[in-house]
């Protein structure tokens, strides 16, 4: 029964993690808080897959010279190398895109984004530039 | 082997009251740095789970590149977090009704480390026997990351490439856009 429990156990908190990650993504309103949620997220989604490769009694997969090693399996390692350098590359896409918005609005929360943009459509269509116009332009 | 799986279970529960104090956290300098513990933590972990490779990939560039950028970004934006006005309650309830029904379906997968679980079945042997044959490396992850499955690291290269040309443009409107940005709007005052 232990052994059992503790055989799913990394399953469990790795799907609490993810649900932490999603909840910082969708849940919080700041946006390098929502980036740390992919980063949660990302890292978690690595450890299932580490997990699923891992073999009781195994050794990492490097060959050695004696016939009777169990070597785990080497292949979620490889999908999980390629997805680690992927993720750092959307890391540093979205913190560019946050500082772009920094820089545009002064703010990166999602409440005070939003809320300029408003004032911004209500002040265009006051002066009577409808948003058409705006895409002639 | 049951030690081997409570020192998996012990740091699994050490990165899960990491991601806790990160829910709980407001300032962005602790929030970075906690992200950064978290990684490293994950990176023990990978080790303990025989995956040696992804482990300092993990430390160097997970832990290390990332929370540099972290750091860099950092350094121009707002140092505290708002509490926010709207209810963070519907998306905490979606979260824990799919985490539960995630944690119900994982009584079908296959408990760790069995040599029987479908996924050590399929392709995976082949390439443990092939990687002295066939290309002569000790390391099994290194040839089937540069010769097996080749066309993805391309592809992530490509991806890579991607990214850094869209930051490179966003970045580089930044500055651009300031100088342009002062001239159309003084027009439209004038016009109006």
């Amino acid at each position: 029964m232990i052994s059992s429990t503790i055989g799913i156990w990394n399953y469990w908190i790795v799907f609490c993690l993810m649900m932490i990650g999603l909840f910082l993504v969708i849940g919080r309103k700041n946006f390098l808080k929502k980036i740390v949620g992919l980063t949660i997220f990302q890292t978690s989604v690595f450890l299932l897959y580490i997990t699923f490769g891992k073999i009781k009694g195994g050794t990492p997969p490097i060959l050695n010279e004696s016939i009777n090693t169990i070597y785990s399996n080497p292949l979620p390692h490889v999908l999980i190398l390629t997805a680690i350098v992927v993720g750092v590359a959307t890391t540093a896409l979205g913190l560019s895109l946050v500082l772009r918005i920094n820089s545009e609005y002064g703010s990166i929360e999602e409440d005070d984004v939003s809320a300029q943009d408003l004032v911004d459509y209500h002040d265009d269509i006051e002066t009577g530039k409808t948003l058409d116009l705006k895409f002639k332009k | 082997m049951i030690s081997e799986l409570l020192i998996n279970a012990f740091l699994v529960t050490i990165m899960l009251s990491i991601a806790i104090a990160l829910i709980k956290t407001r300032t962005i300098i602790f929030t970075v740095i906690l992200t950064s513990a978290y990684s490293l933590v994950a990176a023990l972990m990978f080790i303990t789970l025989d995956a040696v490779d992804v482990a300092f990939t993990e430390a160097s560039v997970g832990a290390g590149i990332s929370t540099i950028l972290f750091l860099a970004a950092m350094a121009y934006l707002p140092k505290k977090e708002e509490e926010s006005i709207s209810s963070e309650f519907i998306p905490a309830l979606s979260c824990i009704i799919l985490g539960g029904i995630l944690i119900w379906c994982s009584f079908d997968l296959p408990e760790i480390g069995q040599l029987t679980a479908p996924v050590h079945q399929h392709i995976a042997p082949e390439y443990i026997k092939g990687s002295k044959e066939d290309i002569g490396i000790p390391n099994i992850v290194t040839s089937v990351l540069a010769s097996y499955r080749g066309y993805d690291t391309f592809g992530e290269t490509i991806v890579v490439f991607t990214a850094g040309v869209a930051v490179l443009a966003l970045l580089e409107k930044k500055n651009s856009a300031k100088k342009n940005k002062s001239q159309p709007k003084q027009k439209i005052r004038k016009n109006a």
